[in-house]
């Protein structure tokens, strides 16, 4: 820990010398000392699979900013970004490079390996983190804190009222498939819980190796069981491979595949007829029927060139949350409490996904919507379950 | 579990196997031969999963999308080994390393400027997009992964006439045992290693272009083939075209079966067998003991 300490002693000397400043100078010179740019650190990846997933989640971060005049509480807003690679043993050391530079506020990561590791050193300190993507559930969970704060979603949230919809549909029996890492097994519990509380059973789970994209040699084991469904936690490409792989060994034909959104967001281009008719449940859907929504996807796709998505909702939802927080302590994040009260205080009233607030455990009690793939669109077909909160475990905020 | 289902777990094995080859076998004659450890192998991977995609949606055509492939990858092959790689064939491993590691994320950029960060799917030839019916219980078979094996196994077959009955393949073996023996009795080096650098990479970009309709298209697949590919170099043993066929088919059964047999150890099985064979054979599985 001795590189924290250069760290600790320059804030130790910043505080000192802005409450001299205070004592010393008169009113307004106070005013403008808080004006300079507030620096806020953005950990996303720019490089590598997750790319796509980063640069939305900037684009609708800086679309919401600028919406504000790139000002949050009266302050110009300076972005510090570093590519997170992705790489969950790079995030420590720059969380602290991030507090040297000044970063009042820190902005995410996608990936919960990345999360767990900013986690680590920034938990509990004053320094907000809010997370735009990773649904780990930890974050929110054993390791939730009063600064750290989560603007998507937890792997339970999309996952538990789909075994609503499973069992709705027929299934009793049912297997799953996902990659043997954190998220995976998080997305297919909280699909088991609500699959048994529906009085569904699943009788196998399959773990594949993290991140194999092969998948056909499952595809015999899922032939020979006698379930009538399958869920399954993949994204992109994996994703992709996954539908195409189960297509082909014509397994779609008898058993129907449900899984949370990430399956079907940012896949379908190429996958035209095999992905019909595919239903998954998630916090958002591009055609939901709000104003809210259409608005921002018409601002987005005017800004930028391209259509939004579930992964720019969440960073325009981040943007929206920090101009909300910020205006209410006018821009000094010097006192941690009051920020965080600050922040806690949002009501997304009207986010493109719908109305969400913060749970105890400072992650989103949101909609959860049922899609259905039509014409290579995942089209909204209604409220999967309502305002569904996280349970938070283990967090004792 | 029944016979059958064996047999279906082997023949998943075999053909992610002969993909691997592809790959492999073009890397290891290339530090075989060249002597340059090339982190750069999995880019032509990649390259022939993209350009397959974008000429396959641009044109219509699947097989004038692989012709486009194989002029497009051989081209650039050739013109990186005359402009960066013949320049440091003579260097240190650490050169090798930070200059082909260095080409990697730059023909990442590359990829990433020429098209896009996102994930696309590739449907089979319309020819080929049937299912072979395996009867009660069992999944059917892709008529595609049937096609992509057999071609693999006629590439197999064709290299190792090239390289066993050729005069090409014995200036390549001989360059392998003993370079400055060869150079000695007039083999043209130059030539001959822009010859097989072209091969090596012309052969990656077909497999990826191979499997481009099975695993589909997206930013980071030159990490994953590169990372087998020398679990296979490593296998196979250095330059050892045969060494590679065998290799891969190994370590594509191991896989296979480790996941079937053993899904938590299934990530570690190909290391296993790596393992195995540096400790029963260091010089790879066909070297014979020196």
């Amino acid at each position: 820990m001795s590189q924290n300490l250069p760290v600790t002693k320059r804030r130790l000397l910043t505080t000192a010398a802005a409450a001299v400043t205070a004592v010393a100078l008169p009113a307004p010179f106070i005013r403008r000392a808080s004006a300079a740019p507030m620096r806020i650190g953005v950990y996303l990846p720019y490089s590598g699979v997750f790319t796509s997933l980063g640069t939305k989640i900037t684009n609708a971060l800086e679309l919401a900013l600028a919406e504000n005049n790139n000002k949050l509480g009266g302050r110009e807003v300076e972005l510090l970004k570093i590519d997170s690679e992705a790489d969950p043993s790079k995030a420590p050391e720059r969380m602290v490079r991030f507090i040297g530079q000044g970063a009042e506020i820190i902005i995410g990561p996608v990936h919960s390996g990345v999360a767990l590791g900013m986690i680590r050193v920034l938990q509990n300190q004053n320094t907000t983190l809010i997370i735009p993507n990773a649904g780990a559930g930890a974050a929110t969970g054993e390791l939730c804190a009063p600064n750290i704060f989560r603007t998507s979603f937890t792997n339970w949230q999309p996952a538990w009222p789909m075994g609503k919809i499973m069992h709705e549909r027929g299934a009793r029996r049912a297997m799953s498939i996902s990659w043997n890492y954190a998220a995976g097994q998080e997305s297919v519990a909280g699909l088991r819980q609500g699959f048994e509380e529906n009085g569904g059973e699943i009788v196998d789970e399959i773990l594949a190796p993290f991140p194999t994209v092969e998948f056909q040699s499952y595809m015999p084991e899922i032939a020979a069981s006698d379930v009538d469904a399958v869920y399954t936690f993949f994204s992109g490409a994996s994703a992709v491979q996954f539908i195409r792989q189960y297509h082909e060994a014509g397994l779609d034909r008898n058993i129907p595949l449900y899984a949370v959104g990430f399956l079907t967001e940012g896949t379908l281009d190429g996958l035209e007829e095999i992905a019909e008719g595919l239903e998954t449940t998630m916090h958002y859907a591009d055609d939901l029927p709000l104003e809210a929504n259409r608005r921002f996807r018409a601002a987005y796709q005017d800004r930028f060139g391209v259509a939004a998505d579930v992964y720019a909702v969440q960073g325009y939802d981040t943007g929206r949350l920090l101009v909300h927080a910020l205006a209410q302590v006018d821009g000094d994040t010097g006192d941690a409490a009051k920020l965080q009260a600050a922040l806690r205080s949002f009501e997304a009233a009207d986010s493109p996904r719908g109305a969400w607030r913060f749970s105890r455990a400072q992650n989103p009690i949101q909609d959860i919507y049922l899609r259905r793939v039509s014409d290579g669109i995942n089209r909204y077909q209604g409220v999967a379950a309502a305002q569904v909160e996280d349970p938070g475990t283990g967090c004792a905020l | 579990m029944s016979l059958s289902l064996i047999l279906l777990q082997l023949v998943n094995g075999v053909h992610y196997g002969l993909l691997l080859f592809l790959v492999a076998g073009g890397l290891s004659l290339i530090f075989g031969l060249l002597g340059v450890i090339n982190l750069a192998h999995g880019s032509f991977y990649m390259f022939g999963a993209w350009i397959v995609w974008w000429a396959t949606t641009t044109t219509g055509n699947y097989w004038f999308a692989l012709a486009a492939v194989v002029i497009f990858v051989a081209a650039g092959a050739w013109v990186l080994e005359r402009a960066v790689y013949r320049r440091v064939y003579e260097s240190s491993p650490l050169v090798h390393v930070l200059l082909t590691y260095g080409l990697a994320l730059l023909l990442d950029e590359l990829r990433s400027a020429l098209w896009d960060d996102e994930v696309h799917s590739l449907a089979a030839p319309e020819s080929l997009r049937g299912f072979i019916d395996l009867g009660e219980g069992l999944p059917s078979y892709p008529l595609w992964r049937v096609f992509v094996s057999l071609l693999c196994l006629c590439l197999a077959l064709g290299l190792w006439w090239l390289s066993a009955r050729t005069r090409l393949g014995a200036a390549v073996r001989a360059g392998v045992e003993r370079r400055e023996m060869a150079e000695g009795l007039g083999l043209n080096t130059p030539r001959l290693f822009s010859c097989i650098f072209i091969l090596g990479a012309v052969l990656a970009a077909v497999s990826g272009a191979l499997a481009a309709p099975i695993s589909s298209v997206y930013p980071g697949l030159d990490s994953q083939a590169l990372i087998l590919s020398f679990v296979v170099v490593v296998v196979g043993g250095v330059g050892s075209l045969s060494g590679a066929f065998v290799a891969a088919l190994l370590l594509g059964v191991a896989d296979t079966f480790g996941r079937t047999f053993l899904p938590e150890a299934a990530s570690v099985a190909v290391y296993v067998v790596m393992f195995a064979v540096l400790v029963w054979r260091p010089e790879g599985v066909l070297a014979s003991r020196r």
